[in-house]
């Protein structure tokens, strides 16, 4: 081949954005914020039997320095405000992940008081079935948000001021 | 026995006028009473029978069953006599307004407010009559037999057909 390992054994030549979303997809810091049952199965999710720290998923106390928010369980339409505002003061990058049945359509909770989907209100990435889904299904959906993040393009320009971050369209 | 209820007998004494209905079902005693006289026999019930502890303070919807549209419920229980006490006078849709119960037991003041916010019977003479459960600008009262199950922005659910 044209280059032929000219930097020695120790360099990896890749690109920015590669790099960029590497390191955001091993350092997904969720808020932390429980609203229901599935809060249960998120804390078990986090504890040592299944351990997300071995993803660099470390739960974060403040919106501030987290930039996944897991919609662990019901919304209802007084506690609304209350995710907005902590979903605002989460800084850019950010990402959503729709945890259960309820925080996907509302579940089995179809009156007044509840929001049917928290999709009516933030931008979800990754939805997670289940009431509540077992741990592993929450693994499974972080993986499948690493695997969104590792799609992402101009990751580099756009924290440099360059551009938009653009998100290709998943099927 | 209900008539044989200390409660009962002293109040039959003393109301027999406002009284309208005494009920005993497996062993828990229910006394109906007219609105007008509600403060006078919460509060003898109180001072006088020792019925110092409100469990609890609730309402129902008779839509379209009673005449008398609501139920006011007050759940009594006196703790050195250890025996319980069911408190039922009617509300109407028209005068959907009661006296407060705060005077009595200072319990009744958040209980008061959940039944303003689910039902809109009003309590006269309550000290911080707002809503407790929904939004402050929420309109409407849920537990009303006539407030529609998935709000009233939503078509309402029609089984499978919908």
């Amino acid at each position: 081949m044209g280059v032929d390992n000219p930097l020695g054994d120790n360099v990896i030549t890749t690109s920015l954005d590669l790099l960029v979303n590497w390191s955001r997809k091993s350092s997904i810091w969720p808020m932390t914020f429980g609203l229901a049952c599935c809060a249960i199965e998120m804390m078990a999710t986090g504890a040592s039997h299944n351990d997300l720290d071995r993803f660099g998923i470390i739960f974060r106390a403040s919106p501030r320095q987290s930039d996944c928010i897991i919609i662990a369980g019901t919304v209802t339409k007084k506690m609304l405000p209350v995710i907005m505002t902590v979903y605002e003061q989460m800084p850019e990058p950010k990402w959503v992940i729709a945890m259960g049945a309820c925080a996907c359509s509302g579940g089995i909770f179809d009156t007044y008081s509840v929001v049917q989907g928290i999709d009516e209100a933030l931008p979800v990435d990754v939805y997670i079935p289940g009431c509540p889904p077992r741990p592993e299904a929450l693994l499974f959906g972080l993986m499948k948000l690493q695997d969104k993040i590792m799609t992402e393009r101009n990751s580099f320009g756009s924290a440099i001021g360059l551009g938009e971050r653009y998100i290709p369209e998943t099927a | 026995m209900a008539e044989n209820n200390r409660a009962v007998v002293k109040l039959k004494e003393k109301f027999s006028a406002s009284i309208i209905d005494v009920v005993e079902f497996r062993g828990e005693v229910t006394v109906t009473v007219a609105k007008d006289a509600i403060m006078e026999i919460l509060s003898f019930l109180k001072l006088s029978l020792q019925y110092n502890l409100l469990t609890d303070l609730t309402a129902v919807d008779y839509l379209g069953k009673k005449e008398e549209r609501f139920m006011m419920v007050y759940l009594l229980y006196s703790i050195p006599n250890k025996d319980r006490l069911r408190i039922k006078t009617p509300v109407s849709e028209a005068e959907c307004t009661i006296p407060t119960a705060t005077t009595v037991w200072k319990t009744a003041n958040w209980l008061e407010r959940e039944v303003f916010d689910l039902f809109g019977i009003a309590f006269s003479g309550h000290p911080d009559l707002r809503r407790i459960l929904m939004t402050d600008d929420w309109v409407g009262h849920p537990l009303r037999k006539d407030y529609p199950l998935q709000g009233p922005d939503r078509e309402p659910y029609k089984g499978r057909l919908s």
